[in-house]
């Protein structure tokens, strides 16, 4: 271990060129010659590790290997995971999730760096989990993996179901057990590892085994498909939540019914699923109808149906047979003229018959009116009034005495009342020219002749005292006296 | 209705059963012509016959399938419930 010296200069100087010190034995150290030293230190001093921290910076390189960052609010370490170790990795690391790291510090000579080897990678605790969870939850959200649209109707009837599931355990027996009950069917069953590290891997891979046969196979192609798993913790449903068995469910052409777990495990798993059952019983029975309850609907119809078959021929009857009711029958028509003739016919006979009834009471009143004791009588009877009825002159002459009688009776009373009747017995009429009485003395005066008529004759007069006129006048015809 | 005119024989299952119930309304309805009425029965006793043939040949079937060393289906065989 000796170096050059160099006599002349203070040690302490910083010369131009390298030199050794007095007593420093120490030869400089090469970069390589440190870093291993370095390298020594390190990995005797730590050995394996046990970190924990939150990922940052995770980059898969193509060779397999996992590079990464863990990191807390103050430090960081640079962390990378060999192929080996990535392929038992229980998770898929990405950035954000807290993890205990456990592994060996080394440095990398070539860097100036120091590292951990990662061996193995868990997610720190369940919290940690959950919260990846979520996260993943909402980055597939937010590509439409879970959207409602995506979702495909069920086939009524599978004629072929496939089961990705676990070969052995309560899961598969209940599913074939419920099918059997419901409806007899063919099923594969694609074996895979439903927990732990490779479980996603091989339903994911199942999933797309089943989508890659074909129709008319040898193998036939599932026109239904049930990823199925018990119930368990979060880390045993974790396979369900990774993002290569969503996606593979999400891009199933076949339609997927999920049963994950209990009812109130919900993984992403069932989220991209077509329909969630909440059991594996329960995906039995969305699968297939039940068969016998087809069966007994499939009578029903036949028999329906067959009901049916008489169904036109008995409306069909009926209608005729309401028609043929509705129908006038021939004879009812006949018989109306018919009862129209008898009627006429009856009233016909009974006219006639009344008829002469009535003309043979008239005849028989007739008859009896006819007799000829009664025309005899009556004939006597008339002849008696004829006989009783005296046509005599008498009957004439007797009214005309009557009448005479009655005439002198009144040529008495008119004589009796005859004006001039009192002049026989001495009373005289006066009258003068003009007027035919004169009653009053006063109107006699006056008159400058006046004439007395008696019953033998008349005789003018001159009214005392100045008669104008003493020529008597001559004395009319009559022989009335006078009375002055 | 579509499926008036169509193959019976190519219907799947749900298809002929909702053919059937068609048909059976559409004979309770007495609404369709005697004629036509016994063609439609014929159709339906075909659906009902092809949906009755199905179940008949509903049997369970169980296999799993074996994977290839590529992981994938290489075949089945037989499978039993462990």
């Amino acid at each position: 271990m000796s170096g050059p010296t160099f006599e002349d200069d203070d040690p302490n100087d910083a010369g131009l060129v390298a030199k050794g010190l007095a007593g420093d034995n120490a030869a400089p150290l090469s970069i390589t010659e440190i870093s291993q030293l370095l390298k020594r230190t390190v990995e005797d001093r730590f050995g394996y590790v046990k970190l924990r921290g939150e990922l940052s910076g995770v980059k898969r390189a193509a060779s397999g290997h996992l590079y990464c960052c863990l990191k807390d609010d103050k430090a960081v370490i640079d962390g990378v995971m060999w192929r080996t170790g990535v392929q038992r990795l229980g998770f898929v690391p990405e950035d954000g999730i807290e993890v205990v790291a456990t592994g060996k510090l080394t440095t990398y000579p070539g860097r100036s760096k120091y590292q951990i080897v990662i061996e193995r990678m868990e997610i720190a605790g369940e919290g940690a989990l959950l919260a990846l969870l979520e996260k993943t939850r909402r980055r597939l959200e937010a590509e439409g993996l879970f959207a409602a649209e995506r979702k495909r109707p069920l086939p009524f009837l599978p004629l072929v179901i496939g089961v990705v599931t676990s070969p052995t355990g309560a899961v598969i027996r209940d599913i074939l057990h419920r099918l059997a009950d419901r409806f007899p069917s063919r099923v594969l069953v694609w074996p895979v590892l439903v927990q732990g590290q490779g479980s996603a891997e091989q339903v994911a891979a199942a999933l797309r085994g089943f989508a890659e046969l074909t129709h008319g196979g040898a193998i036939p192609r599932p026109d239904l498909l049930i990823v199925a798993r018990g119930g368990g913790s979060i880390e045993d449903l974790w396979g369900f939540n990774e993002e290569v068995v969503v996606r593979a469910i999400a891009g199933s052409p076949i339609p997927v019914i999920s049963a994950v777990g209990h009812e109130t495990d919900t993984t992403l798993a069932d989220h991209a699923a077509d329909r969630r059952a909440p059991t594996p019983t329960a995906a039995a029975e969305i699968a297939v109808p039940v068969l016998r309850e087809l069966s007994a609907a499939i009578d029903e119809f036949g028999l329906r149906m067959r009901k049916c078959t008489h169904r036109p021929l008995t409306l069909g009857r009926e209608r005729l047979e309401g028609r043929l009711l509705r129908m006038p029958r021939p004879e009812t028509l006949v018989a109306q003229a018919a009862q129209k003739l008898d009627d006429a016919a009856e009233r016909l006979r009974r006219g006639l018959a009344d008829r002469a009834v009535r003309a043979r009471t008239v005849l028989q009143d007739d008859r009896h009116r006819l007799s000829a004791p009664l025309l005899q009588s009556n004939m006597k009877a008339a002849k008696q009034r004829f006989d009783t009825t005296r046509f005599s002159a008498d009957l004439v002459l007797r009214r005309i005495a009557e009448r005479r009688e009655r005439l002198d009776a009144l040529e008495r009373v008119r004589r009796q009342l005859d004006p001039k009747a009192p002049l026989a017995r001495g009373y005289a009429l006066v009258s003068a020219a003009g007027q035919p009485v004169i009653a009053t003395r006063d109107s006699a005066a006056k008159q400058t002749l006046l004439t007395l008529e008696f019953a033998d004759g008349t005789l003018d007069v001159v009214p005392g005292g100045a008669p104008k006129k003493r020529p008597a006048a001559p004395k009319p015809a009559g022989e009335q006296p006078k009375l002055l | 209705m579509a499926e008036q005119g169509t193959d019976i024989s190519q219907m799947s299952f749900e298809d002929a059963l909702r053919a059937l119930e068609d048909v059976v309304r559409r004979l309770e309805t007495g609404e369709v012509p005697l004629d036509e009425s016994i063609d439609l029965y014929e159709r339906g006793e075909t659906l009902r016959k092809h949906c009755q043939a199905r179940l008949d040949a509903a049997q369970a079937r169980i296999e799993k399938i074996v994977a290839g060393p590529d992981g994938k289906a290489a075949g089945i065989e037989p499978f039993e419930a462990g």
